[in-house]
């Protein structure tokens, strides 16, 4: 009886703290709760770490924000951002039409070619006749997604959808799926590792569709939050003059990330 | 359990990858069994309270409450979770900061953690209400009349008699109820909560070790399950004393 | 203590759906008084205001895909209820009169099965035994390869196994509760073991399990959408694919509840008839 009491009080307080917890000043930077290596993963001491997360910080402190990182599930990242459980989304996003409906978008901060992995034991490249009969695996809400759906839908055996790309990366390791679908260098990431180098090889780049695939990654921002759209076009400009955008890159990577 | 052939190859050992100290993912595994725990535990006590409320609204409210009480809890219980989850966390908190912006007041920041304990805390008081009000119709009704005989409010009758009246028969239901609130967190993972099941998808997604990584989650959550069942027993034992056994009345 | 888990649980099941004889039919006008009018009017007003008022002209694009979702969806259901129930009778009943060399580990695969949350389980039989599968390469030439390679064998397995975890512990409490005197005298009869199982014991532990049955199947039912994150693409799936492709926040999800709701109804209401075709009083 008397720890039911205290039970529901604990319970009341608790509720009542989170609520008062609420801080209007920090800009909560929503990304995709599920590791994206090198752009985003967190090690294990939990911490995020990757270019992603470092470029975000960096066009942070250059818009003087006070930033902190929210991780939520990828397939509700934009109701995430509308519903305002996070302000903005840095979560390589393609800028695209489509979610130009619902969401806004600053200047683009990176752009890599789309790449097609697969299996080493398949013959196969990146062109729909290519990928005729094969099992296409690619990440949901994504551009990927959207192009695999438009250009191969119709010669490839069956296009599944992953929850994440480390999932589709997985099956094509195991076997499940022929060929996955996904940034390039994300992909050049993972078949650097050991699984990627027993499995699969870098099958090509997928014809370029503009409409689909966009003009590169931008940082999602709520439809009507120009404020927040003009920071970020401000700092994107600013780390992109002061080095700082080629001293992250550096850490990471040998190519040119921001793309012709 | 450590049978060497379920370690994928290139891993050099499972115990270092589960070592609490930072090249492991321990800590990270056991950070996020702490979270599930707190939100099992805040949506169980919630739950609860809901529960109260709602089999008071079952067996004593008028017959409107006694509807909303139904319609709730048919509702909530033909609904899967999982849906309920998806539904709440982002519909539901979009809509109590819209009533609040609504009336006037600046919209609050509803965290992870607050978020997770309400949304499966709604869904726990749907079958803590069933448990309760099939609790508080166990007791013996002449003890209730009696009370009410003695002109006692309906507050000192719940906190005097009812409650505590109930609370034997209510017990093995709700340790049921606390068992699956346990098990619930894991679907947080769903909507990018870090509990244990997204901590260990992260850290198998890292470091590729699949198995290795859902076997320990399991493990804990067998733990944390058969840990609270000798707890819960023992606590029904106390509340059982002096009461005849359930399997002599048989 | 090695039966903690079962205890706790058995003797006071939390039915989902509790199916009661009908009282005697009462009228019309009692089952409708003015409040739940009302009620039922204020019901009507927020499905309209949802039907009007929201968008919903993503429904034509999506219809085939939807009953696809939905037929996946039963079928999974009815397929893991049916292979469950069928390993739940010889996992309740190594239980309750098994010798201890079967009752025990029956014992640990129920509280294993229940002890750890369904999605646990999904994720280490698809993703766990996955990414074993490149360690050894006669599996890929192996003729069951075709089918291991596809996601619903892993949903298959997981819920069938889950199903029968805790239907296993149902038909224990069910195989025990059968009273000794009915199979003594059956064996004095004359009657060989098996036919006193199939014709004594098993009639009348479904008998009594039948009432929880309903529940299960309504509990297993809301398990189902957690083969979506497997990749098998069930009614859930189909919903948040409408989610990604439109980004309406509430819409899918809302005809997602509403197809949940009339599943729930169909399937509360065959297990009532099935209660109804069978005697209720033994004897």
């Amino acid at each position: 009886m008397k720890s039911f009491l205290k039970t529901t009080a604990a319970v009341v307080v608790l509720v009542v703290a989170g609520l008062g917890a609420a801080n209007a000043e920090q800009v909560k930077v929503g990304i995709a709760a599920e590791p994206y290596p090198p752009f985003a993963a967190p090690d294990a001491s939990g911490k995020w770490q990757g270019w992603e997360i470092d470029i975000a910080m960096a066009m942070c402190e250059a818009a003087k924000l006070d930033c902190v990182i929210t991780p939520v599930s990828w397939d509700g990242i934009i109701p995430a951002l509308t519903t305002k459980k996070i302000d903005i989304i840095a979560a390589s996003m393609s800028i695209t039409a489509e979610r130009e409906k619902t969401i806004d978008f600053s200047d683009k901060y990176y752009n890599t070619p789309t790449l097609i992995l697969g299996s080493k034991e398949e013959k196969m490249d990146a062109t729909p006749e290519g990928l005729k009969g094969k099992i296409l695996g690619v990440q949901v809400s994504t551009v990927h997604q959207a192009y695999a759906k438009k250009h191969f839908a119709d010669t490839a055996a069956e296009i599944k959808e992953y929850q994440t790309q480390d999932e589709a990366n997985q099956d094509l390791a195991a076997g499940r799926i022929d060929a996955t679908q996904a940034d390039g260098l994300a992909l050049e990431t993972f078949a650097a590792t050991p699984e990627g180098k027993a499995c699969c090889d870098i099958k090509g780049k997928v014809a370029d569709d503009l409409e689909i695939l966009g003009p590169g990654v931008g940082v999602g921002i709520r439809k009507g939050d120009t404020a927040m759209k003009e920071k970020f076009n401000a700092a994107i400009k600013e780390i992109r003059a002061n080095g700082k955008y080629d001293e992250i890159s550096k850490k990471y990577f040998t190519i040119d990330m921001y793309g012709g | 359990m450590a049978d060497a052939s379920i370690i994928p190859a290139g891993i050099t050992g499972m115990f270092d990858l589960l070592s609490p100290v930072a090249p492991g993912w321990g800590a990270n595994l056991l950070r996020g069994l702490v979270r599930s725990l707190q939100i099992a535990f805040g949506a169980f006590g919630m739950g609860l309270i809901i529960g109260t409320f709602g089999s008071y609204a079952k067996l004593y409210g008028g017959p409107i409450a006694r509807d909303l009480a139904a319609i709730y809890t048919t509702l909530v219980r033909a609904i899967p979770e999982l849906v309920m989850i998806i539904l709440l966390y982002y519909a539901g908190t979009d809509l109590i900061n819209r009533i609040l912006e609504g009336m006037g007041y600046q919209r609050v920041d509803i965290s992870g953690l607050v978020a997770g304990i309400v949304v499966l805390g709604f869904v726990q008081g749907a079958y803590a209400t069933e448990v309760l009000r099939g609790a508080i119709k166990a007791i013996p009704q002449g003890e209730i009349e009696a009370a009410r005989a003695y002109g006692m409010s309906p507050v000192l009758m719940m906190r005097r008699i009812t409650l505590p009246a109930m609370l034997p028969h209510a017990l093995p239901g709700l340790a049921n109820l606390w068992l699956i609130s346990t098990k619930d967190t894991a679907l947080l993972a769903v909507v990018g909560f870090s509990e244990l099941t997204l901590e260990t998808r992260q850290a198998a997604g890292t470091t590729k070790a699949y198995m290795t990584f859902y076997l320990a989650a399991g493990a804990l959550y067998l733990f944390v399950t058969l840990f609270s069942s000798v707890i819960l027993e023992s606590v029904e034992k106390r509340a059982r004393r002096g009461m005849p056994s359930v399997k002599e009345a048989r | 203590m090695s039966n903690v888990l079962g205890e706790t649980e058995i003797e006071v099941p939390i039915e989902t759906f509790p199916i009661h004889k009908e009282k005697d039919a009462s009228s019309l006008a009692s089952k409708l008084p003015p409040h739940r009018i009302v009620l039922i009017l204020i019901g009507l007003a927020l499905v309209a205001s949802a039907a009007l008022f929201m968008r919903w002209d993503w429904l034509p694009q999506y219809g085939g895909l939807i009953l696809q979702g939905l037929w996946r969806t039963i079928w999974i259901l009815v397929v893991t209820v049916v292979l469950g129930f069928l390993l739940a009778v010889p996992l309740g009943l190594a239980q309750a009169s098994g010798p201890a060399f079967l009752a025990i580990p029956a014992r640990a695969f129920c509280t294993v099965i229940r002890g750890t949350p369904l999605l646990v389980q999904l994720w280490l039989l698809y993703y766990g035994l996955g990414s074993l599968f490149p360690q050894y390469p006669w599996i890929r030439g192996s003729e069951l390869w075709p089918y291991l390679r596809q996601a619903w064998p892993y949903a298959v397995l997981a819920l069938t196994l889950s199903y029968a975890g805790y239907e296993g512990e149902v038909m224990r409490g069910a195989f025990a509760g059968v009273p000794k005197g009915q199979l003594e005298s059956a064996r004095a009869f004359g009657m060989p073991r098996f036919t006193i199982f199939r014709r004594i014991w098993l009639p009348q532990a479904i008998h009594r399990a039948l009432p929880t049955l309903a529940g299960e199947a309504v509990l297993q039912l809301k398990s189902t959408p957690l083969v979506a994150t497997i990749t098998v693409v069930d009614l859930y799936s189909v919903a948040s694919r409408v989610r990604q492709d439109t980004f309406l926040t509430y819409e899918p999800l809302l005809l997602l509840a509403a197809g949940y709701l009339v599943i729930t109804g169909i399937i509360v209401m065959l297990f009532r008839r099935v209660e109804r075709l069978i005697p209720s009083k033994l004897g």
